[in-house]
């Protein structure tokens, strides 16, 4: 039995809107935290693992904005990064890719078009591919999945479109609790170790984090690869030196930060 | 100039603007007279090794492999590169490889999860010139399903269900399974080692 090296992941994400930083509070209410290119390189010197850019807009308008801030973002960037929001087509994944992106993350066009999935994988790998799903628990095990940054329904549940998504050929799945996000209570344990033990793929959890034990329980608890939070960075709440010290004391395998 | 071979297997905008930000003039090219003229070749790639077949067949092919024979233009293969490095993979059979390194790729079991994904530390197990200034332990970011066994030119080692091949080196000819230009600061260290040849 050897040592387990793989260090868990802790991802920055960055929610933008017409080329600037924001976070929603549970998808609402919504704060301007800066420039995306400069946040981003700032979490990567901090020693983040990977930057997420979620255009939250994604209006036909905006594709433009948002690439010259992708092909930005990403110049100064030598650490993976994905982009997804508004990504409906394999033209609009290989547009993102195109600008540097590494990974392109999908959610409501892979629900209404799974094929998209085998598309966008069968083109650049599955490596590139992040099917992204936002869940709202129903029963105490079962989360249904939410489409339309989490405004409908779709009756589809989450573990049942993680496994389907990974056979279509998502490389990861990023699991978005819409009870947690923006609470700062702590990640969704339960509904990531559902997802995270039922997929030979690598798991990213993401909503409620607020304090460095949530990122323990969650790779303890949750079974979660990696763990992603925004505002609990944007606003200089808690450094990722300090999550990521956090785990090592807990015996967690992380990368050092410098 | 530093040719960045593309022979269709995924997104190589990444590897370009590392060399870009090392200061390093290159092309991204398939034109075996491009790639003749280059002083030093990267061949990067993510997916099937069926995708390596152009590397082998045709003009771009007879350019490679003389190129590797003479032995005096250093090669850099990054991840699906590397394993094509190798003699051979369990994912394409019907397919040969450089068979610059002894041994023949093979997929994680599923043992574990699968790809392995994300930052992972690896043992520098001899000197290498590609490593320079890389201590053992460093991270490094991994994306791949298959995995390089560890021969008598491994010069470093990542340990994912067992050990395997992270870095080759023998003579002029290098290849890493990770992907230096998404390996923060060690990457470009390990790419600037390369560019300084």
């Amino acid at each position: 039995m050897h040592c387990e090296t793989l260090a868990k992941r802790i991802i920055a994400c960055l929610d933008v809107n017409a080329g600037r930083v924001v976070k929603g509070i549970q998808f609402e209410q919504i704060r301007d935290a800066g420039d995306p290119a400069e946040l981003a390189l700032a979490h990567s010197q901090a020693g983040a693992d990977e930057i997420v850019l979620l255009d939250i807009t994604a209006t036909a308008e905006s594709r433009n904005t948002l690439l010259e801030t992708v092909r930005r973002t990403a110049r100064q960037l030598f650490i993976p990064f994905t982009v997804g929001g508004g990504i409906r087509s394999l033209d609009d994944a290989a547009a993102v890719l195109d600008c540097g992106a590494d990974k392109v993350a999908m959610n409501s066009a892979a629900i209404a078009d799974p094929a998209l999935i085998t598309r966008v994988a069968e083109r650049y790998g599955s490596q590139a591919v992040v099917v992204a799903i936002d869940a709202r628990q129903r029963t105490p095990t079962a989360w249904e999945v939410y489409v339309w940054g989490g405004r409908k329904q779709t009756g589809i549940d989450a573990k049942e479109w993680a496994k389907r998504a990974k056979e279509l050929g998502a490389g990861e799945i990023m699991l978005t609790s819409m009870d947690r996000d923006g609470t700062k209570s702590g990640f969704d344990c339960p509904l990531t170790r559902t997802i995270a033990t039922s997929v030979r793929i690598p798991v990213i959890a993401s909503g409620g984090a607020g304090e460095p034990h949530h990122f323990v329980e969650v790779f303890q608890g949750g079974a979660a690869d990696a763990a992603l939070a925004a505002s609990v960075f944007h606003f200089g709440l808690k450094s990722v030196t300090a999550i990521k010290q956090e785990l090592r004391d807990a015996g967690i395998p992380v990368r050092p930060t410098c | 100039m530093i040719a960045i071979v593309d022979y269709g297997a995924g997104n190589l905008t990444s590897v370009v603007k590392a060399l870009q930000h090392l200061g390093e003039e290159c092309a991204v090219t398939n034109d075996p007279d491009i790639v003749g003229r280059a002083t030093k070749w990267i061949i990067p790639g993510v997916g099937n090794f069926k995708a390596t077949a152009p590397l082998v067949n045709g003009k771009l092919g007879e350019v490679l492999r003389t190129g590797v024979d003479l032995g005096n233009r250093p090669l850099l293969g990054i991840c699906l590169g590397l394993q094509w490095m190798f003699e051979g993979s369990s994912e394409a059979p019907e397919l040969r490889g450089l068979a610059t390194f002894s041994g023949e790729c093979t997929r994680f079991s599923d043992q574990v999860k699968s790809p392995h994904v994300g930052w992972d530390s690896i043992a520098v197990e001899q000197r290498s010139r590609l490593l320079a200034g890389i201590p053992s332990g460093a991270y490094v970011y991994f994306t791949h399903s298959y995995r390089a066994p560890v021969c008598s030119d491994t010069v470093a080692t990542c340990t994912y269900e067992e050990p395997f091949t992270a870095a080759a080196e023998r003579g002029n000819l290098f290849g890493v399974q990770f992907h230096p230009e998404k390996s923060g600061d060690a990457g470009l260290q390990i790419l600037e080692n390369f560019c300084a040849l």
